[in-house]
């Protein structure tokens, strides 16, 4: 499944990585505790976290995940997005809360292998 | 970034980590990575390389009053070292116990201090060291087998 197919089922707003939509998403995961993301964060996966300083995008650099959601439409810091860009990482923020669209991925397919 | 070459060794990388500096913090870990990846090492290495470095870059970043991160690339072994000139950590068998951390509120609040930074430097790496001593510092090995 694509970040596209995913996010043209959900409220959102893409913040960072347009370009790079047509990425194939595994594997999901929910975590705010950023050592535990590096101990099971999955590869070519998305995120969500409410988490939104610039360190989460050298998280998803290093571990490849390929998208971050941030939930409840919580406001990104401006030097996260423009990392973001740089790093080639999307960035999509939503309305929804964290355990809405972790339903909702999971519903479409989006399970958890590392 | 400095860079020397070392008989034997191979290429050292060395960079300078400062105490406290978020918005740097994750570089040292990114460069290795990126430099790992130029070498055409492994994908399962280098993300065991990554998760450690970054993880032992954090450490420096939120506990350490600064130091210094260097990396050894032989084509046996990545040897990866973290030296940081203090404070040192009172009890290192506690600092390894999983969810065990003296990282402050304002660390926390950013989603540090899970307590899972050495153990999983630890879980990652072949072989690991660390020494610390209050006041003088604390030195961590972390090496991966080629």
């Amino acid at each position: 499944m694509r970040i596209s197919d995913i996010i043209s089922k959900i409220p959102h707003t893409i913040l960072a990585g347009e370009e790079f939509l047509n990425r194939e998403i595994k594997s999901g995961y929910c975590c705010d505790l950023l050592s535990r993301v590096m101990a099971h964060g999955p590869r070519n996966g998305i995120w969500i976290t409410v988490q939104t300083h610039v360190n989460i995008i050298a998280i998803a650099t290093l571990l490849e995940i390929s998208c971050i959601i941030i939930p409840e439409d919580i406001k990104v810091d401006p030097n996260t997005i423009e990392k973001a860009n740089e790093e080639e990482v999307v960035v999509i923020s939503s309305p929804l809360t964290a355990f809405e669209l972790a339903g909702l991925l999971y519903e479409m397919g989006v399970g958890y292998q590392q | 970034m400095t860079v020397e070459s070392n008989a034997g060794v191979g290429m050292v990388h060395s960079y300078q980590i400062e105490a406290g500096n978020f918005t740097k913090a994750g570089e040292a870990a990114s460069s290795i990575k990126r430099i790992l990846r130029q070498l055409g090492v492994d994908a399962n290495v280098i993300r065991r390389v990554s998760i450690a470095a970054y993880e032992a870059e954090m450490n420096m970043v939120i506990h350490s009053i600064g130091g210094t991160i260097q990396v050894a690339i032989s084509p046996q072994v990545i040897v990866f070292k973290a030296i940081d000139e203090g404070p040192g950590i009172e009890d290192v068998n506690l600092a390894m116990e999983e969810g065990f951390s003296t990282a402050k509120d304002w660390a926390r609040e950013l989603g540090f201090g899970a307590g899972m930074g050495l153990p999983n430097i630890k879980r990652c790496s072949d072989d690991f060291r660390i020494q610390s001593e209050v006041g003088q510092g604390t030195y961590l090995e972390a090496r991966f087998l080629l």
